[in-house]
């Protein structure tokens, strides 16, 4: 089987590490995975903020580049769900991109979804240790509803402590660019987040979405807290 | 407008709030406590789903033929006896309702709660006309003595504790302190019978209005609804006329959705259906009732894009589950309605030039579409207004260069790779210029993008 990896602006940038995880975990489960060159970014920053025609450019260029039919996996929650639903959206009245928008919505996947639906990952044993918990980001959950498969593959960390988070599923303030625009509250959200976080007990903290994590982790940091945020493929490469 | 709106700059007014400690403490235990009964009512309807997708589309029957229902509603609450009013703004509602009382000599009125006469500023105005206006509601007259606004559209006093409450009462009411919420609400109650009692007058809004029989329904708790709509011999009552339901067979559905998505309850202490003027023979009910249907921009709005944010019932759930509004309050909002809905609302009645900055208070979580009960796509209502924003030349300066330069780039590969080099470089200065809590919260870029370890 061959996916193609979009790997996504931030992990690009800032979190190499989870694309390089993603690979190998890919690569255990005997994928092939291309790396489409020319990628960029899905174009969710400007579609939340308003700006449809910077949005369109950055989905047309998408389409542009991830071709053909093979699945696309990306370990990040909104990105896939940008592609998913925005895109159709973006195209509506555009007969030839929106059949690419559609056929691409089609083939977008989650990585967990992606380990879970098709490659059956949760049942294999991965080796984890030490107490996790977990953030339900917002849009991994509510707007693509990927809801049990990253429990599922937590799960399959033999070894490890799952422990519950309060309130798992609020937002952890970051919000693109909200976090930017009212920093004061992207703070205080992520302050509240990382006391529910330190509450569990739990040494490491995870989830599918870097933006979050990255929110989570720094809010951590600030509360002199030692609990590591870590993207889900990371813990599971880590135990293969 | 009214003339008692606030500031509608977010960031400022939210900053404040933030840095108060006990109103968020307030705010988080009274959201969380309204979240978590919502949940457990909810667990006794067994298809909610359903229920909401019936809610919504009786809601959209309703706007795709507003000037219909409205015509149908005046022509039946009419024959009921009712003397039926329409605003087509703030100042012409307050007018009708000044003019009404002033013409019945009225120099004081009991009043229930209604979200629409805070929108049109109406006690302000009749006090102007040196008419009293006691709030019966104990949420709102708590904050009446205190000469603010409220700040949740269910709970007004939402953000202030019992202590401030006990503090409060004793400097205006003179009784004894106490943070006692039983002595606190006798007290009210106390007050306020002695109004009830000598008001001619009783002013109230309405959580539906029905169509086919020309009845206004009021869910309340207190009872405080029932008393100043039938025990004054005059009543008037204030709505928005996007409230209507078609008929009255759509109420149950309702009954089933509001009371819980609101408060919790399976039903209200109170569902009062109010049909025209006290009939001979009957022992209740004002012998005078006029309605006053609000239009104050509704009329534009059902024809615009954002037309489903009328499907709206005022349950406030949205609010209670938003993680801004419960870090910031609803007056971080600066006007009548606070949270999701309010920011939708409130940029569609004042306009985007007067609220652009209010569109920004949302992490798009979609917290508040989860828990809506008629299904108002609120997310995509903001990106909506987002655009709208950007369409009208009104966005941030930054934001707009920053957001050319990212579409430039992400349309072209070789200027996204530059650009991520240049950040890099520039990195010690981005941390600087960009501030604490925006860079400051970012890790350093890596030193090898990803798509250069990719073969």
């Amino acid at each position: 089987m061959r996916v193609q990896l979009f790997g996504t602006c931030m992990i690009d940038s800032f979190y190499p590490e989870v694309g390089e995880a993603t690979v190998q975990l890919l690569e255990h489960f005997g994928v092939e995975v291309v790396f489409p060159k020319g990628q960029t970014c899905c174009g969710q920053p400007a579609f939340n903020a308003g700006y449809r025609e910077e949005a369109r450019g950055a989905a047309r260029h998408f389409l542009s580049v991830f071709t053909g039919d093979d699945p696309i996996v990306t370990p990040s929650g909104s990105c896939a769900a940008m592609v998913k639903h925005h895109y159709p959206e973006l195209f509506r009245d555009d007969p030839r991109l929106a059949e690419k928008a559609a056929r691409a919505a089609a083939r977008v996947f989650e990585i967990s979804q992606f380990l879970v639906g098709t490659l059956r990952a949760q049942e294999r044993s991965f080796i984890g240790k030490g107490r996790i918990t977990y953030h339900s980001s917002c849009h991994l959950t509510r707007m693509l509803g990927v809801r049990e498969e990253p429990l599922l593959l937590i799960a399959a960390l033999k070894g490890a402590e799952f422990v519950p988070m309060p309130d798992a599923t609020r937002c952890c303030g970051f919000g693109g660019v909200f976090m930017a625009k009212l920093p004061e509250i992207s703070c205080a959200l992520a302050e509240e987040k990382a006391d529910s976080v330190i509450a569990t007990g739990a040494d490491t903290v995870t989830g599918g979405d870097s933006a979050c994590l990255m929110t989570i982790a720094d809010a951590l940091k600030r509360r002199g807290s030692t609990v590591k945020a870590k993207h889900l493929v990371q813990l599971l490469a880590e135990g293969l | 407008m009214s003339e008692e709106q606030g500031s509608l700059h977010f960031r400022a007014n939210s900053v404040a709030s933030i840095a108060d400690e006990s109103l968020r403490a307030a705010l988080r235990n009274a959201a969380d406590t309204f979240g978590t009964r919502r949940t457990l009512a909810f667990g006794s309807v067994p298809d909610l789903e359903a229920l909401r997708e019936k809610a919504s589309a009786i809601r959209m029957e309703v706007l795709d033929n507003l000037p219909g229902y409205v015509d149908t509603f005046a022509a039946n609450a009419a024959r009921q006896g009712a003397t039926v009013h329409r605003a087509s703004d703030a100042q012409s509602a307050c007018d009708i309702v000044g003019s009404i009382l002033t013409g019945h000599g009225i120099t004081m009125a009991a009043k229930g709660k209604s979200m629409v006469s805070e929108e049109i500023g109406l006690n302000h105005h009749l006090q102007r006309l040196g008419i009293e206006v006691v709030e019966t509601d104990l949420g709102e007259y708590i904050i009446q003595l205190e000469g603010e606004t409220p700040s949740h559209i269910i709970v007004p006093a939402i953000h202030k504790n019992r202590k401030q409450v006990g503090k409060l009462f004793s400097e205006r009411l003179g009784v004894p302190y106490t943070e006692d919420p039983q002595v606190l609400t006798k007290t009210a109650r106390k007050v306020m019978r002695e109004k009830f009692l000598a008001a001619k007058a009783g002013i109230s809004g309405a959580n539906f209005a029905i169509a086919d029989t020309g009845s206004l329904v009021l869910f309340t708790n207190e009872g405080n609804g029932r008393m100043v709509t039938s025990l004054p011999p005059l009543h008037v009552a204030v709505l928005s006329i996007e409230k209507i339901l078609p008929k009255l067979t759509d109420l149950p559905t309702f009954i089933r959705l509001l009371p819980r998505s609101a408060t919790g309850q399976a039903i209200t202490s109170y569902v009062s259906l109010i049909t025209g003027t006290r009939k001979a023979g009957e022992a209740t009910g004002a012998k005078e009732l006029h309605i006053v249907l609000v239009d104050n921009g509704r009329s534009s709005i059902v024809k615009g894009e954002c037309r489903e944010m009328l499907k709206c019932i005022r349950c406030g759930a949205c609010m209670n589950v938003c993680p801004v509004y419960r870090t910031v309050g609803g007056h971080a909002y600066g006007w009548t309605y606070p949270g999701p809905m309010g920011m939708v609302l409130t940029t569609l009645l004042t306009g985007m030039e007067n609220s652009y900055p209010l569109v920004d208070a949302s992490t798009l979580c979609g917290a508040c579409v989860d828990v809506c009960p008629v299904r108002i796509p609120l997310v995509e209502l903001i990106v909506k207004l987002r655009e709208e924003r950007v369409r009208d030349g009104l966005s941030d300066r930054r934001e707009r260069i920053g957001m050319r330069l990212f579409g430039a780039a992400a349309a072209q590969p070789a200027l996204f790779g530059w650009g991520e080099k240049l950040s890099r470089l520039l990195w010690p200065v981005i941390k600087k210029v960009g501030g604490e809590k925006v860079a400051g919260r970012l890790p350093e870029p890596a030193a090898r993008p990803f798509h250069r370890r990719m073969p």
